[in-house]
């Protein structure tokens, strides 16, 4: 009986896997554009500025302020492309986005520094989009406060002696790379296991065949298994490959515990599986099926932590937050790649998943026998 | 007989557009994609969506409390970044970072106030977790801003004019208080078109080809053309529509300024949504099958949008194998012209050279999609 029981859910597994990839563009599909995208976006997604065009605008003929703009012309993050004579020819480089910034140095600048005066420097920055131009005000923020600093330590300046010595752990360099890699892996599986799951029963009633399914032999809970094995097997291999390439491509250390990352991963496609089949269950078509899907990837995307903060978040929507398995996944994946945790920081992120998991699932099971046309 | 062939050429076209849209109108989904997915996005983007922090919640780390320390902690109590809390010792302050209780710590060692009233150096330490690096920079600006006026007001209560050599004044032009939600909604107007153009498209010819229906479609005296044409039409309204209530909600209800011309911007619009449909289009055709056009679209649409359009990372800071990449993106295109007509207004190099290079797009897909989709069976 239990052998029996089990042949059939593996039977049932096995036509999934053939559905999925006895067409060729199919089995592309599912392993091409994830790994591609981790390798584009990989590179592409970062809050580090680099190379950023800017202007200057030295009023002043001394020497102090060619050794203030020395600093930038030795930066890697902004590249001088041009250096402005008058005020109107501000306005054109930053409408048109040729610059991101104008530095505007003041006339007497060199003077007033050396009577021991506050010089001043402008900073006129696009804020088309303001995250860009605070990240540039603040690399210049800390560029001036070396100059200061130094300006000062070489003209026996008084006052007290209070510097603010930082470090930022897990991350020393804060390269913004090493936390969006794992967000992308994230997304990249939740989209892949969604849509795999998502359509694997619509499919089926657009076809005519979930009715004949329904009569065989096998009851709800097989047909519900069976159909998520092949989403978590999925899931499990392609994440494995997306791991390698982070941590060997894009050299991104595993500080933690991988039998808790793969404990996660496992949770999360189990979740991910589970919603996938509500969505599924509920649909009558494909394409319902890849909206339905898509109704969901885009709000678990956004509001998963990924690009942007959760804490920056109203509270309601906040709330909103702890019924998306993405939030507690991507915690997990930062937590062992850069924060070295181990189970027991994360467990408090285990078992929202799990619950997600195992209600999704019951609910898919329930709306396979009471969802029929 | 000139006549005739029109009006046949019409008829036949006007019967293709009413099947698609009685297919539209009977399958709610798509009418929720075009109408529900705007709303609801921007809603998302616009208040749940920020790169601005309030109340950082940070350690403050005293081994020895006295006066100053104390002026220094109320320093962090009154900025409205800042949701401190207090620690006496860096070990347990250390425990919360841990617990990601706390973003940061300041931590001022047993001997702080004492090196400061001998004049000896007294350096305050932070630590912050950097895993958000982005808003570990940020954190850090706020930390610098809190200290530099505490600085200025502990000298002055000394008697000492602290004066800084340089100082910098900044400006920032079309957001002056540097609200993300100004630049994030119309970058999620382009998120939206971009979805609603391709996902949709996409799946509709796929369909007509999973279901047998092509081939029925096949031996009607319908051409080519009007087919596509039927296919386009109404998902062009449909997307033009959302276009509509998008850019509604965007200037009344997130009071994001419209400084451009507003026919410009529908005219830049109808361009993109059709550069959208088309690339939906060429998937369907080359895709024959929905669950392939549905991966295909998402990964050719929602994310290169998300990611790649400068929407939200800087291009500039890209490497430059990527930068070349993001030109075959059109949402790169139309994230410059939206984020510019809203916040800028008509600057006419931005919007010319952008709108050139969707004409581009448009017409090499045009010919990629006529040359894929012969009458043909497989």
């Amino acid at each position: 009986m239990k052998t029996q029981y089990f042949s059939q859910v593996f039977a049932l597994a096995l036509k999934e896997f053939l559905a999925l990839f006895r067409d060729k563009r199919s089995r592309l599909i599912l392993v091409f554009p994830p790994l591609l995208q981790i390798l584009i976006f990989g590179f592409a997604a970062t809050y580090d500025l680099d190379n950023v065009p800017i202007a200057i605008y030295n009023q002043d003929q001394g020497l102090v302020s060619r050794e203030f703009v020395s600093q930038f012309e030795g930066s890697e993050t902004f590249e001088i492309i041009e250096h402005i004579k008058k005020d109107s020819d501000i306005a054109p480089l930053i409408d048109n986005k040729d610059v991101l910034l104008v530095l505007n140095i003041e006339p007497q600048f060199s003077d007033k520094l050396q009577q021991g005066k506050s010089a001043k420097v402008q900073v006129i920055l696009d804020g088309r989009n303001s995250n860009t131009a605070m990240t540039a005000m603040n690399y210049i923020a800390s560029m001036n406060l070396d100059f200061n600093q130094k300006w000062s330590a070489q003209h026996g300046a008084t006052g007290p002696k209070v510097a603010l010595e930082v470090r930022n752990w897990y991350n020393e360099n804060l390269q913004s790379r090493w936390f969006i890699l794992p967000g992308i892996l994230g997304s990249l599986i939740l989209v892949v296991i969604l849509l795999v799951t998502a359509l694997s029963v619509a499919r089926e009633r657009e076809a005519g065949t979930f009715d004949q399914l329904l009569v065989t032999p096998m009851n709800p809970t097989q047909i519900l298994i069976g159909k998520a094995i092949p989403g978590i097997v999925i899931g499990l291999l392609e994440s494995t490959l997306i791991l390698i390439i982070i941590v060997k491509l894009f050299q991104i250390p595993i500080q933690g515990n991988i039998a808790a990352l793969y404990l996660g991963l496992f949770l999360f496609l189990i979740a991910a599986t589970g919603i996938g089949l509500v969505i599924s269950a509920i649909s009558l078509t494909q394409q319902q099926a890849v909206l339905g899907a898509f109704l969901f990837i885009v709000p678990a995307v956004v509001l998963s932590g990924f690009t942007t903060p959760i804490a920056n978040m109203p509270d309601s929507v906040q709330l909103l937050t702890y019924l998306n398995p993405l939030r507690y996944f991507l915690i997990i994946l930062r937590g062992v790649f850069l924060e070295g945790n181990g189970f027991t920081l994360l467990f408090s992120q285990f078992w929202p998943m799990a619950i997600i998991g195992v209600v999704c699932l019951a609910f898919a099971g329930w709306l396979f026998k009471h969802r029929m046309y | 007989m000139a006549v005739n062939k029109t009006s046949a050429r019409n008829m036949r076209l006007m019967g293709m557009l009413r099947k698609e849209m009685w297919q539209i109108i009977r399958d709610p989904s798509s009418i929720a994609i075009a109408f529900v997915m705007p709303v609801v996005l921007l809603f998302m983007f616009g208040y749940g969506v920020s790169l601005d922090a309030k109340n950082i919640p940070v350690g403050i780390a005293v081994e020895k409390a006295d006066m100053m320390t104390q002026s220094l902690s109320d320093s962090f109590q009154q900025s409205e970044f800042f949701k401190p809390s207090y620690y006496h010792s860096i070990q347990e302050a250390q425990q919360a970072l841990e617990e990601r209780k706390i973003d940061g710590i300041v931590w001022l060692r047993s001997n702080f106030s004492e090196n400061l009233q001998a004049g000896k150096q007294a350096p305050i330490e932070i630590i912050i977790n950097g895993v958000d690096s982005n808003q570990a920079n940020i954190t850090m600006g706020y930390i610098q801003g809190v200290w530099q006026s505490w600085l200025t007001l502990f000298s002055n209560a000394r008697g000492i004019q602290l004066s800084l050599p340089v100082v910098l004044e900044q400006r920032v032009w079309f957001n002056s208080a540097l609200n993300s939600r100004l630049f994030l909604v119309p970058g999620v107007i382009a998120v939206i078109m971009t979805m609603i153009g391709s996902l949709l498209t996409a799946m509709v010819v796929a369909r007509e080809w999973e279901r047998g229906t092509m081939e029925a479609l096949m031996v009607t005296p319908l051409s080519m053309k009007e087919m596509l044409a039927g296919k386009l039409i109404p998902y062009f309204i449909l997307g033009m529509g959302s276009m509509f209530i998008s850019v509604a909600l965007a200037v009344w209800w997130f009071g994001v300024p419209l400084r451009g011309s507003f026919w410009v911007m529908v005219l830049v619009s109808a361009l993109f949504m059709m550069v959208s449909l088309l690339i939906g289009l060429l998937i369907s055709i080359v895709s024959k099958n929905q669950f392939v056009a549905g991966q295909t679209a998402i990964a050719a649409s929602f994310l290169p949008a998300f990611l790649l359009s400068g929407f939200l990372f800087d291009i500039n800071s890209m490497p430059t194998f990527i930068q070349g990449i993001t030109y075959l993106i059109p949402a790169r295109y139309f994230v410059a012209q939206l984020q510019t007509l809203f916040l800028a207004g008509n600057v006419w190099p931005v919007i010319l050279s952008n709108a050139f290079a969707l004409l581009v797009m448009l017409i090499v897909l045009a010919f990629l999609v006529s040359s894929k989709s012969r009458k043909t069976l497989e």
